[in-house]
């Protein structure tokens, strides 16, 4: 029986760069060979979450959310358009962070859909923010004598969101990797415009927890930082503020190795994918020196 | 015909069902159980018959027949019998329509097919992809219907469906396409000497799902949600979209979803059995509920359908009320930038509408100078309000 993957997202009707990541994911898995198909759906583009199922032949789906955390869109929007009729949060079973997968049949094509939790809470996403520091700062060892800060939205629109920044800073705190970790909001206490406040080691690198690029990540952030007085003019990475230097690396989504976090959601959910994780780690590593 | 051609036609021929496909027929003859080799095997097409054939008679009457490539091409390769996309290949090349015989001499020359604003040519290859050469392969070209008449030099060629993504991505002038069946597919590009699999996977890429909608439509079972269905299943800050009045709902459809601005064809009403006198359009295939733009600006029109009308009085000459009327025509037809800057018969010249402004509009943008609200005294435009693009 095949077997398909499909990645949904958010995707924009103003922004044409918020599509590229997924669309990058979904090229390194394709080229892993895993899955029969992979294809991506959108909430604001095409093909919509609403037509995305009726493009794969496969019998067998595994859908994953490119989202942060779980929230209105994991747990009302996308279950609701992708028609999987019996979607019940509580199959779940998820404390906010926890969800892994259920199972259902889709109402209009009648394919098995396994219905994964968002690549945000999964536990692998703590070696993408990683990554991301390693990649942003182009040394594979970076950890000693650097700060970290995992930025995301705060509790304002959805308390999940908060928890899964506070899961992943915990967890690469836990690393013992970085002399110090952080977790910091654009709408909450401990602010992100206050970063420098928080860090006493000079070099800091900063992961904003977010799928893509777009408003928050490339205007607001940088500029709440004090990076630059206005986006537009860019800012240095690393960039001086206040003694310290900032290394911001943009949303951590557009890393590579978040395709290795969508694989994991598919096999936790019983995808035969084993093989296109380890192709998928070794293909996304970063190379000593590496300019991002 | 290649040898591995003749081996699945023999084969086919040796299985209980036979071939029985587009005019071809291939049997084993007699009783057809094939136990008694002296039977022989029957080949034939609309043109002649020959029975009692030993395996090498067969493949002489095989060889160089269109019929036998044709039967690989289509139950060998295609495959996926029900399938969109067997039945999107088939629309390609009208092979329900047409004979083998014909369908190869028209193939040989390349036959065209339009889908929106892509142009299709089906032709006849050998397996290396080489034109003329009938070992039944296709190869498929796709570009713009505008670019019908371009050499295949003066455009920009892919082979890799994937690159339709970042092709469609922006229009002629750059700017971003939300709505990727919108009528501003950019031109200038081609997908050349494409096989089966990726010309049907160029077409769903840069018209996602519509050979799937095309496909139901054709068995009779699109599932159409209309504009009801499809408005009270919003949630969040979509959920107000459902309390739009009824005629605005044929404003919005009149708007968005006319063939100028989209070439789906729209098939959702406002509600089975209350059907919207707006024109669905023409387009090949079907579009079965309200996008997610038109969800998105009808957000925008709910909010502002809200609003009850007041009189206002302004003073216009009759060619500056028939020049608002030509610059609402003009955005509304996409025309501003065709518009030349020394034309200024045109009412929306920007000359013409610059002097319009500083002839009618006080130092708050007021046309008239007549205040929006008036309860201010002066209540100039504030700009739209911010995008929540939820």
């Amino acid at each position: 029986m095949s077997q398909a993957l499909v990645i949904v997202a958010h995707g924009s009707h103003l922004n044409p760069g918020s599509s590229a990541p997924t669309y990058d994911h979904a090229d390194t898995i394709r080229a892993a060979g895993a899955f029969d198909e992979v294809r991506t759906g959108f909430w604001k583009e095409e093909p919509s979450l609403r037509e995305v199922l009726r493009t794969c032949e496969a019998d067998e789906v595994y859908v994953v959310p490119m989202f942060i955390s779980e929230g209105y869109f994991t747990e009302q929007v996308i279950p609701r358009e992708l028609r999987l009729g019996d979607w019940d949060v509580a199959d779940w079973d998820s404390d906010g962070l926890s969800a892994d997968v259920a199972t259902y049949t889709a109402e209009d094509t009648g394919q098995t859909v396994h219905y994964c939790g968002p690549v945000g809470t999964h536990e692998s996403m703590t070696d993408v923010l990683v990554r991301r520091a390693e990649s942003v700062t182009g040394d594979p060892d970076v950890g000693d004598g650097f700060g970290f800060a995992v930025v995301g939205h705060g509790t304002e629109r959805n308390e999940n969101s908060a928890k899964a920044i506070e899961y992943h800073a915990e967890r690469v705190r836990d690393m013992d990797r970085f002399d110090e970790v952080q977790a910091l909001y654009m709408d909450e206490e401990p602010e992100v415009d206050d970063v420098t406040d928080y860090f006493t080691v000079e070099d800091v690198v900063v992961v904003p927890l977010f799928v893509s690029d777009g408003f928050h990540t490339q205007e607001d952030i940088p500029e709440d930082m004090g990076l630059t007085d206005d986006y537009r003019t860019g800012y240095d990475v690393p960039a001086a503020v206040d003694g310290h230097r900032i290394w911001y690396a943009g949303a951590v989504g557009t890393e590579s190795l978040m395709a290795d976090v969508v694989l994991e959601r598919a096999a936790d959910a019983g995808a035969d994918v084993n093989a296109a994780i380890e192709s998928v780690r070794e293909t996304t590593r970063v190379a000593p020196g590496a300019d991002d | 015909m290649l040898a591995r051609q003749f081996d699945a036609l023999l084969a086919a021929a040796d299985s209980d069902d036979g071939i029985d496909f587009d005019g071809l027929r291939v049997a084993r003859d007699g009783d057809g159980t094939g136990d008694d080799p002296a039977d022989g095997y029957t080949f034939a097409t609309p043109e002649h018959e020959a029975t009692g054939l030993s395996e090498s008679e067969l493949h002489a009457h095989a060889d160089g027949s269109p019929y036998v490539t044709d039967w690989y091409f289509w139950e060998r390769e295609v495959q996926r019998h029900d399938s969109p996309r067997r039945a999107f290949l088939r629309r390609a090349e009208a092979a329900d329509d047409h004979a083998v015989d014909e369908r190869y001499d028209a193939l040989a020359d390349g036959m065209v097919t339009e889908w929106g604003q892509l142009r299709i040519e089906a032709r006849l290859a050998d397996a290396a992809g080489d034109v003329g050469a009938a070992d039944g392969s296709r190869r498929y070209d796709v570009r713009h219907v505008e670019d019908a008449d371009r050499a295949i030099e003066d455009l920009e060629t892919y082979d890799d469906p994937l690159d339709a993504r970042e092709l469609a991505k922006h229009d002629d002038d750059g700017m971003y396409r939300p709505l990727k069946t919108g009528t501003n597919m950019p031109t200038g590009w081609a997908f050349h000497g494409l096989d089966w699999r990726d010309a049907v996977e160029t077409v769903e890429t840069l018209y996602p799902a519509t050979v799937a909608n095309w496909y139901r439509e054709q068995q009779g079972r699109l599932d159409v949600d209309h504009w009801t269905d499809t408005t009270d299943r919003q949630t969040g800050i979509y959920g107000v979209v459902s309390e739009l009045p009824r005629e605005a709902v044929e404003w919005v459809a009149e708007a968005a979803c006319d063939d100028s601005q989209c070439v789906k064809r729209r098939e959702w009403q406002y509600d089975e059995g209350d059907d919207l006198a707006a024109d669905g359009g023409t387009g090949a295939f079907p579009c079965r509920e309200p996008c997610s733009l038109v969800i998105a600006a009808g957000r925008r029109w709910t909010k502002l359908e809200e609003e009850e009308p007041r009189e206002y009085t302004f003073h216009l000459t009759p060619s500056e009320k028939e020049q608002v009327e030509g610059i609402v025509d003009a955005v509304a037809d996409g025309r501003v930038d065709e518009i030349r800057e020394a034309d200024v018969y045109e009412d929306a010249n920007r000359y013409r509408t610059r002097y319009l402004r500083a002839k009618l509009f006080d130092d708050h943008g007021n046309l008239g100078g007549v205040p929006t609200d008036p309860e201010e005294e002066h209540d100039g435009h504030d700009g739209a309000e911010s995008h929540d693009d939820e």
